[in-house]
Formats: structure tokens, sequence, C-alpha cells
């Protein structure tokens, strides 16, 4: 076991600064500092409060995760850090920090791509991924389908959203019923005691004209409008917002297109294992609806718990600790923060 | 005792190793042992790690050899500003050494002679400045339009004879002031450390001077979807 890369991972893609540290598949600390609170009022993330934040967090959130895995700096192989995708201005602070702790330690730095870390975050909780594997990652910046083979060597884009992200629909729908931010909380609770089938909300780039150019593609803009039209027409008759029906109808219409397509895309490249990340991945329907899916075809789906979901730097070191195992050299030390980070770049 | 120093508070990024001589005290004993400057305002995060890197091997130290870090706390913009103190603070922090901050400003200021308005590119039409007097700083950081500091400055009752920084040079038509070329020292940064480097002064958290708040508004009343 002690053969396993010891590593430490940093994110700062957007609003989480995250540190982990893991041996191998082992994780050994996973500490986040949130600015999410910093940017409720603004209705969504603000990308230079959220460097303000990063920058501040960076020194004590690193403090806690080497105390909480029992190691120094100097004990670590490698130190991986996420390159992009990202908010470019908040990607560069956990960048520039991992190179000044990567100089001053004398230790080899990655600089990793973040959605490649959201698939190999579920090596912590499930092992080895069996490859090939179909990723479904779905936040508040990303919704995209991935082939996932070696995670080192590269992941293949099948496809992503063409406008909003899933995550961005619901805090989006949220505001318009009046619900806090981020939305998806707040609207997988209200559809609990909501009709999913109430409102027939549209399902994006499911109808057969868009399969040629838009099979595994996303459009959560015109769900998002479409449900501000409904909500609008009943506020000019003054009639009340049934808030828990839209929720749940609203949530439906997500959870129903997102695992469809997944499901769609194993069955395509004859894969049965899903492995579902990012901060929608939470979400208490399409976990259901995604096992009840996954169960009917066949295919294992491996969901990491919430914590590990959501935004943090054990993924990124798990990344990290799965390229070094690889063999894959460091990078060197002037690489940038690519705010459009291709998928198909795992490691720079 | 052995210091790195970084700056990156403007188009610049400059590195330094310097040796603090420990029986001195004020700006004396700070020998320049290597140094780094490269401008290019759009590749802090490329550029500077490999120049605190360079800059150690050219010094023939390593990491383990440093004593302290300073850092210009700017006013800068903020990105590049961010780079190099977080770099710095990590580097802190992994070395269990002190960092400290000076304002970037007087890593200009401290090189002037007479009375200088020191300005750097703020961007958006503005500079960050200050006015320094036989090289100390008379006026607090502050950013504003270049057009209406002569305004500030008389009523605070200082003249400057000369526009010192890239900021002046930008805007030297609207500062009405001859102007001269200077990025941060360096070795003036170190120098307004060196006290603190030498009585092994706490470490201090590099804060950025900002400023300017984050540019940020919140949302009115939603926009409506047409029916």
């Amino acid at each position: 076991m002690t053969d396993e890369p010891l590593v430490l991972g940093i994110e700062t893609s957007c609003d989480e600064t995250g540190i982990g540290v893991v041996r191998g598949s082992t994780l050994l600390a996973d500490q986040v500092a949130s600015s999410v609170d910093a940017h409720a009022r603004f209705g969504g993330v603000v990308p230079e409060v959220a460097s303000r934040a990063h920058l501040e967090a960076m020194v004590p959130t690193m403090r806690r995760a080497l105390d909480i895995a029992g190691v120094q700096l100097s004990d670590v192989d490698a130190i991986a850090v996420t390159a992009g995708p990202g908010l470019a201005g908040a990607l560069l602070v956990g960048v520039a920090a991992a190179k000044g702790y990567a100089v001053a330690a004398e230790k080899p730095i990655y600089g990793v791509n973040h959605l490649a870390a959201h698939v190999a975050v579920d090596t912590l909780e499930h092992g080895a991924l069996p490859e090939p594997s179909i990723a479904l990652l779905v936040s508040g910046g990303h919704s995209s389908l991935l082939l996932v083979g070696d995670l080192a060597r590269g992941v293949t884009p099948l496809g992503a959203t063409i406008d909003d992200a899933a995550g961005e629909a619901y805090d989006k729908v949220a505001r318009l019923l009046g619900l806090p931010f981020p939305g998806g909380p707040p609207i997988d609770r209200a559809a609990r005691d909501g009709d999913a089938s109430a409102i027939a909300f549209p399902r994006g780039l499911t109808a057969q004209r868009d399969q040629a150019a838009h099979r595994f593609d996303f459009s959560f803009s015109g769900l998002k409008t479409a449900v501000a039209r409904w909500v609008e027409a009943l506020e000019r008759t003054g009639e009340p917002v049934p808030v828990a029906d839209v929720a749940a109808s609203f949530q439906e219409a997500v959870c129903d297109v997102l695992t469809a397509k997944a499901v769609e895309a194993c069955r395509e490249h004859g894969v049965d294992v899903l492995v579902i990340g990012g901060g929608v991945a939470a979400n208490s329907r399409l976990r259901a609806l995604a096992q009840e899916r996954c169960d009917r075809h066949g295919i294992a789906l491996r969901v990491p718990r919430p914590r590990l979901c959501t935004d943090n730097g054990a993924m990124v070191a798990a990344l990290g600790a799965h390229v070094v195992a690889a063999g894959l050299p460091a990078s060197r030390l002037d690489f940038p923060a690519d705010s459009a980070l291709p998928v198909t770049t795992v490691a720079f | 005792m052995l210091v790195v120093v970084v700056d990156t508070s403007t188009p610049a990024v400059t590195t330094a190793l310097v040796r603090v001589d420990v029986d001195t005290t004020g700006a004396k004993g700070v020998e320049l042992l290597a140094e780094r400057r490269q401008v290019d305002a759009r590749a802090h995060g490329e550029l500077l790690a490999p120049s605190v890197r360079a800059v150690l091997a050219e010094g023939g130290a390593t990491p383990g050899d440093l004593g302290a870090i300073v850092a210009g706390l700017g006013p800068g913009p903020f990105t590049g500003l961010r780079v190099g103190l977080v770099t710095a603070a990590a580097m802190g922090q992994a070395l269990s050494i002190p960092t400290y901050g000076v304002c970037s400003l007087d890593g200009i200021g401290a090189r002037t002679a007479g009375t200088a308005l020191v300005a750097t590119d703020a961007r958006r039409k503005e500079v960050y400045w200050a006015v320094y007097h036989e090289r100390r700083r008379v006026t607090d950081p502050a950013v504003d339009r270049p057009g209406d500091i002569r305004a500030v400055l008389e009523e605070l009752g200082v003249t400057a004879t000369v526009a010192v920084g890239a900021g002046a040079r930008l805007h030297a038509e609207a500062l009405a002031l001859p102007v001269l070329d200077a990025y941060p020292s360096p070795v003036a940064l170190a120098e307004l450390a060196a006290d603190r480097v030498r009585s092994k002064a706490p470490g201090e958290v590099l804060t950025p001077l900002y400023l300017r708040r984050p540019d940020a508004v919140e949302p009115a009343a939603r926009k409506r979807v047409r029916p």
C-alpha cells in the first residue's frame, strides 16, 4: 500500500477552495472552504469575489488538510492542481499556489483537468473504474457526457450543454420561484411535495431532428424560459404559483433528459458502467431516476457521496494519483491556467 | 539571511534573491544576489514560479536556505497581483518561514528624488498612485483618473515635480508632469521589510491593497420573458 503515491490536490475553479490528500485511492483529507454565501445576494458566483476568497482561504485550508491527513508537505510525492476548465481568475489562484508549494517543497506538479477529476474521485469511494465507462458530469458550470477509457490518458467527450449548465438552470428557476441560491437543494426539497407530471415542460434536444447533430448534447435554456413563461402567465392573472408542482415538473424535465441520454450513451458504446459526478449529482431525483433506468438496462451506476460530487481538492488529488501511477511526466512549471481546457487534455 | 522578493503588481513579473545583513539596521545591508524581470501583463501565472526557481539557482541557493519571503502587496490589477501573493504565501507556508508585505508603489517611490508622483496602470483609464517626498510616501495609496489627481494634490497642499511609473507614462498628458519609467525595485521592497526580517517579526498574512470593491451588482427585478 505504501507504494501508492501520496498526492496533494488543489481545486479553485469556481467558488470552493478545496485541498485534498490521497494515497493512491485512499482518501486521507478533504478540506473545503466555500465562498457560496458571499455570492448568494448576487444570484450567482461573482468571479472576483470567488478569487479574493480563494486567496484568503488557501493557507488555512492547506493547514487543515495536512493536519487531518497527518502529513507534511515534504512527505508528498506530487502536487496536483486544477488547471481548467473554470473561472480564469479563480483557477489562477490555485495554480499559482500549487506552483509556490511545488517550488518551495521541491515537488513535481501536475496541472490537471477539472472534469476528469470529477470522474476520478469515484475511485476513492468505489475503487478502480472499469474501462471504458460513461461519465455524466452535471454542475453549475458543466453538463457533459464523457466516454472514459484510461483516465490518465484521455477522455472522449460525447456531448455537452450547448447553452446553460443544468445547475445554472436550477439557479435561474429557483430565483423565478423565490427560492434561495444555489437553487439545487431548495428545488429538490420543494419538488418532494409536488407533482412531477403537473406541467409538461420541454425536454431540450430530444426531438428526432436534433439526433443527428446533438444526440448527446444538452440544452436547458429553453426549459428555463418555458418555466418563466408558465410562471408569469399565472402571475398576470393573479393566481398563486404552485411552487412545488413547478419545481417537481422542472426537475423531472432536467433529470429525464440527463439520465435518458446517459443511458443511451452507455448502450450506444456497449458500456455497462455509468458514473455521475458534479454538484447536481447530489440531487435526489437525479440519483433515483438514474438508478431506475440503469437497473432496467443492466448498467452499474456509480455515484460518489454528495460531499465528493461537489468541487473539492480530493478529486484533484485522486486524478493526480492516477496520473502519477500511470507514469506520466510532471507538468512544466510554466503551464497556464486554462479556463476552457478541453476534457481531452487530462494533464498538462 | 536569504530572502526571496516577488512583485506582480504591474505588467512586470519581478523576482529577486537578496541577502539581508542581520548586523545592521534600516535600508542598509541588503545585497542583491539575483534578479529577474519579465514584462508581460497577461502571463504572471506562467512566468512567476520559473522565475523564482531561476533566481534561487542563480544565487546558488535552495528553498531550504531561505529565511523569509517579501512580497509587493500592490495596489495592482487583481488577477496578476494575487499570483504573486498566493505564491509567496504558499512558499512561506511550505518552508515555515515568515512572509512580509510592502506597498508595491513604495518599491518605486523609494528610488525617486524630490517630490514624485508614482503612478501605475490600474486599467479602466485610472492609475494607482501615491506621492513621495525624499523617498518617503506622503499620501495613502489611491486609485483615480489621472486628470483628477491634480485637484487631490492641491487639496493636500502637495506639488509633485515628476511622475514615475508605467501609469504615469500611459497618462503623461493628463498628469502634465515630466515622466520617468520605473517598475518596483525588489531591493527597495526588501529594504523596506529589512528590519522586520532581521528582528524575525511575526509573519504577516499577505492581503492585497485592492482599493476597489469587486464589480458586482445585486440583480434588480427579474426581466420578464415575452408571453
